[in-house]
């Protein structure tokens, strides 16, 4: 192989951003998908719950089971379907049309006079998040109703233990302060592995391969030219992502842009190699498209830890995502923008993606050297 | 059938399977994402640590922490010697909460004030975090109850979770995956078959045979429909037997939905392949089609929680369509009725979206 030559990496550089510059799509995957996903995760993916509807089966005409029903009717987290007994209500849940149905039995009054009141609620478990919720906040509407009615007769006890929580970094809550990082991963995946996986097997395809091959071009000057300006693009998105999400969903940036950009670059390095490595190792656009989206962004969504929490998941499940390079983005990426720059635990991050690089890098080029032999 | 058509369906079939690595990809990626998916996929919060910074050590704040440690879902307590470490904990993400007892908490309890634990959570995490807190504010109410039982509200709130007694994220999952890997797979292979033929110049000569238009079109909606339909039948033949999810519903109504959910699928497949000249666009732009088709479906989160304007967009959304019919029929025995209501959008879609296809391919005829 000859020697890596600046003047024709610099040649096959100009030739493969102008191909990248006019094609559409990959335009429409560092610019478009950034903003889509943005404006999806800022909007769509809402675990906030807001209002949710429920039924609520008064049997009982007394004042305690009217004054119950009304106390559900006026809670700002549930929107009241009234009946008289649950077996309307039963086929609204089996239709969606409610989540829950409560119910106020028949002797609720009388329960209530002697002390007691129980209260039925039913969810719909086929929404488990759902369930609980309405289980946790009709619980809620019961406990309240009560110590005010106590608290007419008199006497209402405080709670005798008070939890005072505070959530640091996200004092409000708000899921997109966590899906904006979420999002930059997804991107970089995307552009790193799989743009990169496409086109390389595309030159396979093509026969333009053998083309190239026929040149004075070297493999490694020819690998170099595939890898930096998806290497650029990466990065440009990643800045897009960034700025509209502090511009328009108003997330924090609490780190430093440098730390941001070192982070992000470390992390294409394993996503670039991975992308390279699949397109050796399958030369069809189709395949190639197809394996890059199970390894790289399948992984990115389900076993990053941002979107589920990795230590919930079965024990097998947690051992393969200490195998994915994104598991080691998602943390130094949610921390400059929440918490602030963390040195130390950068540091350890950046080196463990840098060694997947480094190992990733290493494999691709054996592979790409077998064929070219 | 005529000659021409079985001709065409004989070639398409041959091009889907003919490839050994292609054949594979038809089949194992799927299988991987329904154990992925359904295992990692879950919103619970489990064997987390959690940090305590106990200035109190009084009887009461021991058996307070004794209860948190022994929650299920709790893995550990870590000792926390000053409010510094505390800190250093959560911003290093060795814990997710860490829970801060003043030196009165015991005196407080036994002298029947408030006792104030200050508790605090990992923001950057904030949907485990505010599960978590939950968890440890009904520790702390159960606790607080049995310390000093409260009188006049002695009243229970009694639950049950009707078609998921246990509410297994499980359930909800695997349902959910036969919607999101159908979506995935069938748009990429229509997409990427055609356009795999206009980049290699080949559909021009599909074009100029004697193949009518709609000869063509059946020819290429014929591969997809059928991975669809095997995947979906593996899938509702494993989750009932390997997953133990219940199949309470009617199996004919799941092919009955299943048929029209694949069509409009495909013809959005179509749709997107006829507005592409390469592969790479192709699969690109079903890539952009099909994650917002996801998250818009109600898996990721509740179609409820969406902004109204979105939920109207989400109409025009085949899974978000699909989602409540395969939980319907998988978990609650939902009746023909409301199968049939919810299936009707998709018949629209996909008529609406095959029609929009067969006109494209015409004016690029022309």
């Amino acid at each position: 192989m000859a020697a890596f030559s600046l003047r024709r990496f610099r040649a096959m550089l100009v030739k493969e951003s102008l191909q990248i510059a006019r094609d559409p799509s990959t335009m429409l995957i560092a610019f478009v998908l950034p903003l889509l996903l943005l404006f999806i995760f800022g909007y769509g993916v809402n675990l906030d719950t807001a209002r949710t509807r429920v039924g609520v089966a008064v049997a009982d005409g007394g004042e305690a089971a009217q004054s119950l029903a009304g106390a559900f009717a006026a809670s700002p987290f549930f929107d009241v379907t009234p009946a008289r007994t649950t077996a309307p209500l039963k086929d609204l849940l089996v239709a969606d049309r409610i989540r829950g149905i409560i119910v106020i039995p028949q002797d609720f009054g009388a329960q209530v006079a002697k002390g007691g009141g129980d209260v039925q609620v039913i969810t719909d478990g086929s929404l488990p998040n759902t369930a609980s919720f309405v289980a946790a906040y009709a619980e809620g509407v019961r406990q309240n109703w009560a110590a005010a009615r106590a608290g007419d007769r008199g006497g209402a006890a405080a709670e005798t233990i008070v939890i005072a929580s505070r959530f640091w970094f996200n004092p409000e809550l708000s899921s997109r302060f966590f899906l904006v990082p979420g999002s930059i991963a997804i991107v970089m995946t995307m552009i790193g592995t799989l743009l990169t996986a496409l086109v390389i097997a595309r030159e396979w395809e093509r026969g333009t391969m053998e083309a190239i091959m026929a040149t004075p071009v070297g493999m490694a000057e020819f690998l170099a030219t595939k890898v930096v300006p998806y290497f650029f693009l990466g990065l440009a998105s990643m800045a897009l992502c960034t700025v509209v999400g502090i511009l328009l969903f108003g997330v924090p940036f609490r780190g430093s842009p440098f730390a941001l950009l070192l982070i992000g670059s470390a992390f294409l390095v394993p996503a670039l190699g991975q992308g390279l490595l699949i397109s050796a190792a399958f030369k069809s656009q189709f395949v190639a498209s197809q394996v890059a989206l199970l390894s790289a962004f399948l992984p990115a969504m389900l076993l990053s830890g941002f979107l589920y929490e990795i230590p919930s998941m079965p024990r097998a499940i947690q051992w393969v995502t200490y195998l994915v390079p994104v598991r080691y983005l998602i943390p130094p990426l949610q921390t400059v923008f929440l918490a602030g720059d963390l040195w130390g635990m950068f540091l350890r991050h950046i080196a463990i993606m840098l060694g997947f690089g480094a190992v990733l890098f290493a494999l691709a080029a054996r592979a790409n050297r077998r064929r070219v032999a | 059938m005529s000659g021409r058509l079985r001709a065409i369906i004989v070639k398409e079939l041959l091009a889907a399977v003919r490839d050994p690595a292609a054949r594979l990809i038809l089949i194992v990626p799927p299988l991987m994402q329904l154990f992925l998916f359904g295992f990692a996929a879950t919103l619970e919060v489990r064997n987390v640590e959690i940090g305590v910074l106990d200035r109190d050590g009084g009887a009461y704040s021991q058996e307070l922490i004794q209860r948190i440690a022994g929650s299920p879902n709790v893995a550990g307590i870590v000792r926390l010697a000053s409010e510094r470490e505390l800190a250093d904990a959560i911003d290093g993400r060795r814990v997710i909460a860490a829970l801060a007892f003043g030196p009165d908490f015991s005196a407080d309890v036994a002298a029947h004030r408030p006792a104030i634990v200050q508790a605090v959570y990992d923001g950057r995490r904030s949907n485990a975090a505010q599960i978590l807190s939950s968890y440890i504010e009904r520790i702390a109410g159960e606790y607080g109850a049995e310390l000093r039982p409260r009188r006049a509200t002695g009243g229970q709130t009694i639950v049950r979770h009707w078609f998921n007694p246990n509410l297994s994220f499980l359930w909800f999952n695997m349902p959910a995956l036969i919607v999101v890997i159908g979506a995935v797979s069938s748009m990429a292979v229509v997409a990427q078959s055609v356009a795999r033929e206009r980049e290699l110049g080949t559909f021009d000569q599909l074009m100029v045979s004697p193949l009518r238009l709609h000869e063509i079109l059946i020819g290429k909606m014929l591969a997809p429909l059928i991975v669809g339909f095997a995947n979906a039948t593996i899938y509702a033949a494993l989750i009932p037997t390997v997953f133990g999810v219940p199949l309470t519903g009617s199996i004919a109504l799941f092919y009955f939905a299943l048929t029209f959910y694949l069509l409009a699928l495909v013809g959005v497949g179509m749709l997107v392949s006829t507005l592409s000249y390469t592969q790479q666009q192709a699969f690109l732009g079903s890539f952009l089609v099909s994650v917002p088709a996801i998250m818009l479906s109600g898996f990721s989160a509740p179609v409820d929680n969406m902004p109204g304007w979105l939920q109207t967009i989400a109409l025009a959304n085949p899974p978000t369509h699909f989602l409540p019919i395969l939980e319907g029929i998988f978990l609650k025995a939902m009746p023909p009725g409301e199968v049939l209501r919810r299936t009707w959008p998709m018949i629209i879609i996909a008529t609406l979206s095959l029609g929009g296809a067969a006109y494209l391919f015409r004016l690029r005829m022309e």
